[in-house]
This record gives structure tokens, sequence and C-alpha cells, in this order.
């Protein structure tokens, strides 16, 4: 509908500049540039490295998100921009972007919070998310489940790793069985030629004291390494299919199970899952099956706008604007550790009353 | 002509307005740290002072450094999407070659300093306020004491370390006004100003924090 509001997204929280349009819950435009090459040599994502390549990227990606969404700048209801958390440096590059942009043009400026945004992109693939609605967040850099009731208001943190992140795990399996980068596609793939009960791998945090919603994927990690190298020491064959299995049966089981039951306990009838292991098949068919047989809608987006996008930031914006929220001030700043119960940051003053005055009218 | 310059390489937060003649208003703050913060206020200060909007600029000037590289960047990004958002050119110039205006020294050589952290300066030497003689580098400065000694010096990296530099003095930091002025004085003579393309003189440090995305070979 042309009455919802036109945001533009930018999202500069790790490796990726991402550049997304939205009108409302419709996507136009998820415009990328990664730097993901430039670190691989480093074996991680080097921060001043993403950070140049941003200030590179931005301009060019800005431009060939607004050609292909097909509107002009001028239209555009609103900027958002991740404000955190991530990377300091490379959140800054962002953040100046944004509110330069904002200023130029005259529109308010929203700094959101990045894991909001993951969750608020399924609206740009399912409609408008249900109130409440549990998220079930696992990337490289997070795994976490997160109940809210007003993704522009209200979030809040069930659990989250107290190690490693559930893509992290991935990552360093197939480094373990030779696979290569990135771990989760390839795991994924060797798994579906395997037998996930081959192997009985640990399920983390899953005692009776243990946090019902925490999450834990070293002690995992470190009994599959152990495993492999007994097998490799005893000089037997690794049957890397049925190794891959296993192991990504344990983490799937225990993300799902814990997602579930928080869904169960908080009587919510919805869960979405995002972040880049929302692309495992695996993941997605046993939390179909768990989530049908406990009467739960799951809502999974498609894995472009499950990694990091500049389109999941324009949709928490669109929100926003939509929700009536109060504009950032122009001194909004990045900040790496924003916490995840503050959807975004609204302004503390006037400050845009005061910079009317300076806008195109 | 109306020209916005800005400049974060330095501790200072500077912007200024030039109309091709003067500078017509101007803001400067000194915080090393909270440059994200205060340079998008400072533009708003600096236009209502004037009783501009941003949409009369004709051009934005920014100073490329050399400089901390998140500080720097605060400013590049900034005048790269200004120059996005109204359609004007962006033109870069040296921090230090700002500095050496702002110095008004019309007879050199002398040296201009900036604080570049990690016990090294960013440095070039000057024959006049308007003609840089070495490209901009980052050292010690023991390692340039001999190079520089005897010259007169203007930063604060030069004003940090007294035993390379024993004549230093003022100005301290960038200055957008100055930085504008040399911008406006070019441009009337008709020269091209580069792009802003950010000097940092050192390859990023390849370190990767724990506990972040981790990225291995293909
Ligand atoms: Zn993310």
């Amino acid at each position: 509908m042309a009455d919802e509001p036109l945001v533009l997204g930018i999202e500069t929280s790790c490796d990726e500049t991402g550049v997304g349009i939205v009108r409302g819950t419709t996507l136009l435009a998820d415009a990328i540039a990664s730097s993901v090459d430039e670190h691989a040599r480093f074996g991680g994502v080097v921060p001043e490295v993403a950070s140049r390549a941003h200030l590179e990227a931005m301009v060019p990606t800005i431009d060939r998100a607004l050609k292909e969404a097909g509107v002009s700048a001028r239209d555009l209801d609103g900027i958002a921009v991740t404000a955190g958390p991530g990377l300091a440096g490379a959140l800054l590059v962002g953040v100046s972007a944004a509110k330069a942009y904002a200023y130029a043009l005259g529109k308010p400026l929203y700094g959101v919070n990045h894991l909001a945004s993951h969750i608020c992109v399924d609206q740009l693939e399912h409609g408008a998310l249900p109130e409440p609605t549990m998220a079930l967040l696992v990337s490289g850099g997070h795994s976490s489940l997160l109940l809210s009731s007003d993704i522009t208001s209200d979030v809040r943190p069930m659990g989250a790793t107290i190690d490693d992140a559930a893509g992290e795990a991935f990552d360093k399996i197939a480094r373990v069985l030779n696979l290569g980068f990135p771990g989760g596609p390839v795991i994924d793939r060797y798994a579906k030629e395997g037998d996930p009960r081959a192997i009985a791998f640990p399920r983390g945090l899953t005692g009776p004291r243990d946090a019902a919603y925490d999450f834990s994927f070293s002690g995992l990690k470190t009994a599959v390494a152990r495993w492999i190298e007994a097998r490799r020491a005893a000089g037997e064959d690794v049957p890397v299919r049925d190794v891959a299995a296993s192991f990504q049966e344990a983490v799937v089981d225990v993300l799902t199970r814990k997602a579930v039951r928080a869904c169960r306990d908080e009587g919510v009838d919805h869960l979405m899952i995002g972040g880049g292991v929302a692309a495992n098949s695996r993941l997605r068919v046993l939390a179909q099956e768990r989530c049908e047989a406990a009467g739960i809608r799951l809502r999974v987006p498609r894995p472009k706008l499950c990694t990091d996008n500049g389109a999941m930031v324009a949709a928490l914006g669109a929100e926003m604007v939509a929700r009536n929220r109060v504009p950032s001030s122009w001194d909004l700043s990045a900040d790496s550790s924003l916490p995840v119960t503050d959807p975004h940051v609204p302004g503390h003053d006037h400050v845009h009353e005061v910079g009317k005055e300076n806008l195109y009218s | 002509m109306l020209l916005l310059a800005l400049d974060t390489a330095t501790p200072a937060v500077t912007v200024a307005l030039h109309d091709g003649g003067d500078v017509i208003a101007s803001s400067s703050q000194v915080d090393a740290r909270r440059h994200g913060e205060l340079l998008l206020p400072a533009v708003d200060r600096v236009l209502a002072e004037a009783g501009l909007r941003l949409d009369a600029v004709t051009g934005i000037v920014v100073g490329v450094g050399p400089g901390p590289y998140t500080g720097l960047r605060v400013g590049l990004m900034t005048a790269d999407t200004f120059g996005l958002a109204l359609g004007v050119p962006v033109h870069g110039v040296c921090t230090l070659d700002g500095l050496a205006y702002a110095a008004d020294i019309e007879e050199g050589p002398f040296v201009v300093a900036t604080d570049a952290r990690r016990k090294e300066v960013y440095w070039a030497t000057y024959a006049d306020s308007r003609t840089r003689l070495t490209d901009p580098a980052v050292d010690r400065p023991a390692d340039i004491a001999e190079r520089v000694a005897g010259l007169p010096a203007v930063g604060a990296g030069a004003l940090l370390y007294p035993d390379t530099f024993p004549s230093a003095h003022e100005p301290e930091h960038a200055s957008a006004a100055a930085l504008a002025a040399l911008a406006a004085e070019r441009l009337a003579a008709g020269e091209e100003l580069p792009a802003p393309r950010p000097m940092y003189l050192r390859r990023p440090d390849a370190q990767v924090p724990k506990n972040y995305k981790v990225v291995t070979p293909k």
C-alpha cells in the first residue's frame, strides 16, 4: 500500500554492508556488499578491515538499493540504521552515513537494534509479526531465544549461549573434518547422507538443573573433536557423514527443544527462527515437526533474509515509523553492546525539531 | 560558492562554512572519543548560526587525514553521504595541509605533526603554509629527529614530543575554517581537488577478536 512507510535501512555491524528498502512489510530492495573474502586469510572478521570496506562500499550500495527499489530518496519516510550491538568501528561507519543521509534529506532517523531487526525481517516474508512472538536467533555471531510482545518496544531475553554461537560450532567442526568454510552448508550436505543416531554426542545444558533456555556448544564441539581424533589416532577412517549428521542433530535437537519449551512455558503459539543457521535444512525440518506436535506455528524467512542485511533494518525502521516511535537524535552514537532489550535508541530531546530549520521543506 | 568543510582526523571535531570569500560560521570541539556523536550536531549548529540550510551548500570539503581511523571515517562517511544526498562534489584535502594553512607561516621550512598514537606521529614538511614538500608519513619521533632538526613545528604531534620538536607551537588540532579557506583558494585558482580517499598510512591490524564471527580460508 502506498501509504505504508517507505524506509531505507543500513546495516554495518559486522562484515556485510547492507542497504535495504521496504514499504511497510513489503521488500523493495536488499543490496549487499560483503568483505568476507578479505577476512578469510585471517581466520575471522578483522574489525579494521571490515570498517575500511564499509566506508568504500556505502555510497555505491545505497545507490544500488535505490535503483533496485525504483524509488527516489526524496520519497523516503525515514532512515534506519543498526546502532548496535556489533563491532564498534564498523557500526560507526553505518551510523555516520545514516545520520548524514537523514539530515541531508530532512528525514527522521531511527537507530535500531540488530537483534530486533533479525526478528522483524520476518514481516517481509510472512506479514505482520504475531504478538507475542518467540524468536530463536542462531548465527555465527549470536544464539538467543527472545520473546517480543511489540518489536518496537518490548524484547525480552529468555536465554542465550553461554559460550560459542551455534554457527561457530558448525564452522569449527567443519574445520576439524577438513570440509572447508563456511561450515554450515557443507555439514548440512554431508549430514543428509549420514545417520544422525550413529554417535551419541552430548546435548549441552539439558540437565534438570540447567538453565532451561540457555545454550552451550563448547562441550559438544570438544566431544566431537575428541571422537574424531581418537578415530584418527587408532588409524581408522572417520565416517564423515555420520559425524556430520550426529553433530548437527545434537545442535538442532537442543535448539528446537528449548525453543518449543519456551513457547509452551510462555503460552506463545508462534516461533520465528532467524540468523544464518536458520538456513540449516535439518533445523527447519525438526523445528517444523516439533512445532506441529506442540501446536505452534513456525515462521522462518528465506536464507538471504536470515543472514545480516539492510532489509531487516529497514523492516524494523518501517515499524518504528508506523507506530510513531520517537526518532533518534542527531547525536546518535554506535553502541557495540546495545542491550537486546532496547529495540531502538529514541532521541532524548527535541534535536529533530531544531534540525528541521535546515532541512528541505 | 558555499563550502561546508569538516575534519575529524585529529582530536578536534571541526566544521566550517565558507562563502568563497570568508568563513561565515564555524565550530570546533576537542573530544577524541566522541567524533561520531558530535559531528552532525556541529553541522546543524554551524548552519543555524549562518541562517542557511544544508541544500544551499555547493560543495563539501573534508580532511582525509592522516589520522586515527575510527574518527577519520566519521568525517569521510558524513562528507560522502552529504555529497550523495545533495548531488554536490566532495573535495578531499590532506588534514596536515589544513593545519599548515592554519599555522600561517610565510617562510619555512616547517613541520606539521599530529598524534598517530602508539608513540608515533603523522607528519610532513612545508615550504610555506600553502606548499607541502614531503608526502605525509607515520613515524616514531626519534626516527625522524635528524630530518626535522632545527625546524619549527606545529600540531599536537609536535607538542607531544619536545625532544624531537623543541620549538613546537600552536595550532594544535585541525581547523575546518582553515581547511575551507585553503580549499576555496585552490578552487578559485581553478585547481581540481581530489576525491576524498582516506589516508590511513598503516595497514590494518590483523587481530580477530575473541568470540566473533569465524572466517577460514576457502
Ligand atoms: Zn546478525
